[in-house]
């Protein structure tokens, strides 16, 4: 490649990543900002992280949220890991094809049209709305996503691991708890990872499928946007930010570590 | 693969996903579509007439019959929810190139830097991904501000006299939606240009192509897919944005998804919304579909 | 290895009539699809003990005939017995047959130890036995060292020789090998091909084994089946099938051979005359192929043919050309001989001197010759 080329490589980079990231390191730094006003500097502090957690009605939605990310996260890897192993298993059986696309279409789905079907739908079936309808509804399409991201591990999955196991007497159960899913279970734990986020982060479906007394943090944050920029709201955003850059770099740095030992053999 | 008949448990690992995805993801399309049908009312839930199953076949009859498209009429009749559906598309597609060109350079460049630095660039495109939407859309509030970062950055370098005023307009939606699709649109186009064989475009510069003349008769034509799978990610969820336009965008901005959550939660008009849901489903329906095929496409090419 | 040689030389249990076959392909047929016939009515025996090898080109079907065996594939028709039982129908983790994959399938989150002792476990056996079992299994292979090793720890070779291990454990009735050498290199290569054979002798076992190598069919097979597009061609020993081809296929994929198109025009008991295209005229001895009539094919190996400049006085089957091309390799050395019609002939010879006083070179003419019996007849 010629000099230009590498130059101009390297200042698309450098601009795309500054765009991607200034505005997140500026949320950051004016957390710790003494200044009532988000926008004018006036000394380093930790105020507002004192504020944020003396926040009660904070606190309560991030505790809901908590929960709701937990188990729907939870719900969604199981769910998401059985529709993966369906469509990449068994080629033929009957609404395969509507299968696939239920699958795959919530990833694209404008989430204010998955927010008013599922409110619809628990309104229909006389489900009061509060905190497990939240929590289904998060299940239902962070599922999609861990289906999708198992579901790329599992094509490169080599069957004939699986065929070993049977072949050595495990019954297609054992082998898949004993050999399929010990070996895809990076993917698996990704998939969880990404669902708890998306759980985590939602507001537009949790606005619509939440009731009286559930308010997740996302909402909470939301309303008090709206009413303006305020420190406070940097800091908790900086705590959500922290939590989630640790667990991505953790697992990162985990499967690396892991693809190195590999390599070494 | 034939096997000798679908044991119990390959009948659980397809029926209850499957099962779920079916009450959860299809019926309450259906319900919407039903609903879309009714007449608001003041009452809880707010339109009528509600499915009773309870008062028999007669009533199934009877609730058919008042079912009626006025809520369409409704919405074709005024010229407010024509122009948010023509004005969402505008915004996603015009977005959607923005993205494109910001994107395909950052996702180049990436396969172009050292292996080891791959990696590491890869987790940070990946990285605001995971990180909240909100929070992310927030971040952008406090920059754009007409007392915000980026004017008073500007006016200190004295190469604006006037704060510029960005939020609330137009361009802050792009901002926003690009900003926030982005990572969408650098994956799918870095998995295309990754897996690209180098020696393809060392053979067109040996057989007489410039570096440029080679990238756009070799490498661009070869992460097309990647163009596409990242385009439909970017332009099919920011039609339906709500977050972007609520937040940045002005009072007089019009998208469909905040035209939406309006006739939802200010106005209270299910069936209105509903309708709107449903015709805002239809515009999307063939870009959804074709994302589909082209989803299944690369699945089965990488089998 | 002379022990070796003079158990084998016994070993005939498929030319005595009273023995039972131990597997057996009864008819058997598989579609994938309604297009693709991987196996197509074939039938076939195998007898306990034997070292059995299904050699073909990729698509033959012969990976699909040992995964039948295996019970990953069920017979579109037909019926596979062992040992008299039927077979069909039961699944892969019931059947007392084990294999070894072509890609090994060591469980990578498993150490060497925990990879041999799974199938022991998954029947149930006793912790101190199958400790015992997989500390024998681990001498067997050579591998007590690495008991505690990863899969990805390990050479190929001894990751084939886990895999080996692993699926020995269990004692299997049948042992399956898919590939079992395709993953190594040449030279190990080699070296496994006879640890497999002494293996094989030492436990007992009857060995089926896919490959589409032939060089690895004809040193370690007792009998070799020769397979194309879903048939089983010819099933013989490895000299019967080198010098004795049944057909065409059979005499083109094992070694280089040299065949002439022509008629029979005249057969006189067991000895015939063929006339091929350019009108020479050859005697060959009918052997097997008694009945043969009109057109044939004459085929003869590089290495019974001999190359001279002066056409042998007592040569009874001779043609003339001109030479085009010559390898030497060291111990053989191969010459292209051009006919005047064009077709190349192709000869061996060994080099069992070090220097040739007046050598055959390029553009010479020459002839070559070759004795009735050196040649098989074959009609399809």
């Amino acid at each position: 490649m010629a000099g230009s080329w590498s130059r101009f490589n390297i200042i698309s980079l450098t601009l795309g990543f500054a765009f991607l990231y200034i505005p997140i390191v500026l949320l950051v730094i004016y957390s710790f900002n003494e200044s009532r006003l988000v926008t004018v500097w006036g000394g380093f502090s930790f105020k507002w992280y004192g504020a944020m957690l003396n926040n009660s009605a904070l606190m309560s939605a991030a505790w809901v949220t908590a929960r709701v990310a937990l188990i729907s996260a939870t719900l969604a890897t199981i769910l998401g890991t059985m529709a993966a192993v369906a469509l990449t298993r068994y080629s033929q059986f009957r609404g395969r094809l509507l299968f696939s696309g239920m699958a795959v279409a919530p990833l694209v789905m404008p989430e204010v049209i998955t927010g008013l079907s599922l409110l619809l739908l628990f309104v229909a079936v006389g489900l009061d709305r509060g905190f497990t309808t939240i929590m289904l509804a998060h299940t239902t399409f962070a599922m999609c996503y861990v289906a999708v991201v198992v579901q790329s591990r599992l094509v490169t999955f080599d069957r004939s691991l699986e065929e070993a196991a049977m072949d050595l007497g495990a019954t297609p159960a054992r082998a898949f708890f004993q050999v399929t899913l010990p070996v895809i279970a990076p993917a698996v734990i990704a998939g969880w990872m990404l669902a708890f986020t998306l759980s985590l982060d939602d507001l537009v479906i949790a606005s619509f499928t939440s009731g009286p007394g559930a308010t997740t943090l996302p909402m909470k944050i939301y309303s008090q946007v709206r009413l303006g920029v305020t420190p406070e709201i940097n800091a908790i955003s900086t705590v959500l930010i922290g939590i989630v850059t640790v667990g991505v770099l953790a697992a990162s740095l985990f499967n690396k570590r892991r693809a190195l030992r590999e390599r070494q053999g | 693969m034939s096997r000798p008949s679908p044991s119990l448990l390959s009948r659980v690992v397809i029926w209850v996903p499957y099962l779920w995805l079916l009450a959860l993801f299809l019926a309450p399309f259906f319900i919407v579509f039903k609903i879309s049908l009714s007449q608001t009312a003041i009452a809880m839930p707010p339109y009528t007439p509600t499915f009773g199953l309870s008062e028999g076949w007669e009533g199934l009859k009877n609730a058919f019959n008042s079912l009626s498209f006025d809520n369409y009429l409704w919405v074709f009749g005024d010229p407010l929810y024509v122009k948010a559906y023509l004005s969402s598309l505008k915004f996603a597609a015009i977005s959607t190139v923005l993205a494109l060109l910001i994107g395909y350079p950052l996702a180049y460049g990436m396969t172009r830097a050292p292996e080891n630095l791959r990696t590491i660039f890869l987790m940070m495109v990946i990285l605001p991904f995971w990180t909240s939407f909100l929070i992310r859309i927030y971040a952008w509030v406090a920059i754009l501000k007409p007392e915000g970062l980026l004017n008073q950055f500007l006016l200190s370098l004295g190469i604006i006299k006037q704060p510029l005023i960005i939020l609330n307009t137009d361009l802050a939606i792009y901002i926003g939606i690009v900003y926030s699709y982005l990572p969408f649109m650098v994956l799918p186009l870095y998995a295309a240009l990754e897996k690209m064989d180098h020696s393809l475009v060392e053979a067109a510069q040996d057989l007489g192509c410039t570096p440029i003349k080679a990238f756009w008769k070799v490498t661009f034509p070869l992460s097309l897919p990647g163009v596409l799978a990242g385009s439909m990610l970017v332009f099919i969820p920011a039609v339906g944005e709500f977050v972007v336009p609520d937040l940045l965008g002005g009072s007089s901005t019009l998208m469909i998804g905040k035209t939406l959550w309006a006739e939802f939660f200010v106005n209270r008009d299910w069936p209105v919304a509903s309708a709107v849901a449903i015709l805002l489903l239809l515009i999307l329906v063939l870009p959804i579909v074709y994302f589909q095929r082209v989803q299944a496409k690369a699945r089965e090419s990488e089998v | 290895m002379a022990s070796l040689g003079s158990i084998r030389r016994d070993f005939a249990p498929w030319a005595n009539p009273d023995e039972k076959p131990f597997i057996r392909f009864e008819n058997v047929t598989k579609s994938f699809g309604s297009q693709t016939t991987a196996v197509d009515d074939l039938t076939l025996s195998i007898y306990e003990r034997e070292f059995f090898v299904l050699l073909g080109p990729s698509g033959c079907g012969k990976t699909t005939l040992l995964r039948m065996l295996g019970g990953f594939e069920q017979p579109t028709s037909g019926r596979v017995l062992l040992d008299g039982q039927d077979l069909s129908g039961v699944p892969p983790y019931r059947r007392p047959v084990n294999m070894m994959f072509q890609s090994y399938a060591l469980f990578p989150h498993m150490s060497v130890e925990k990879n041999i002792a799974f199938g022991l476990k998954q029947e149930g056996m006793p912790k101190a036995q199958i400790g015992e079992r997989v500390q024998r299994m681990l001498k067997l292979v050579k591998l007590e060292k690495y008991a505690s090793r990863k899969p990805h720890q390990l050479s190929g070779g001894q990751r084939q020789r886990v895999a080996l291990a692993r699926a020995l454990a269990k004692r299997p009735k049948v042992l399956l090998l898919d590939e079992p050498l395709g993953a190594l290199d040449k030279k190990l290569r080699e070296e496994t091909q006879f640890e497999l054979m002494d293996l094989q002798q030492e436990l007992g076992l009857t060995f089926v084994i896919v490959t589409h190598d032939q060089d690895e069919a004809m040193t370690m097979a007792d009998r070799i089946a020769v397979m194309d597009a879903g048939k089983v061609l010819q099933v013989a020993t490895p000299a019967e099938i080198y010098e004795a081809p049944n057909s065409r296929f059979v005499a083109e994929f094992i070694g280089n051979i040299n065949i002439f198109d022509g008629q029979i025009v005249e057969k006189t008991g067991s000895a015939a005359r063929i006339r091929d295209k350019s009108g020479t005229e050859f005697q060959i001895a009918l052997g097997s192929n008694a009945q043969a009539d009109g057109s044939a094919g004459l085929a003869v190996r590089p290495e019974k043919l001999q190359i001279t400049r002066e056409r042998p006085a007592d040569a009874v089957n001779a043609i003339d050309g001109e030479v085009w091309d010559i390898a030497y390799m060291g111990d053989l050395t191969l010459y292209n001989l051009k006919l005047d019609d064009g077709r190349i002939i192709k000869i061996s010879t060994i080099n069992s001197r070090r220097r040739v006083e007046d050598a055959l070179t390029w553009h010479d003419r020459a002839w070559v010759s070759f004795a009735p019996d050196a040649g098989v007849l074959l009609t399809r």
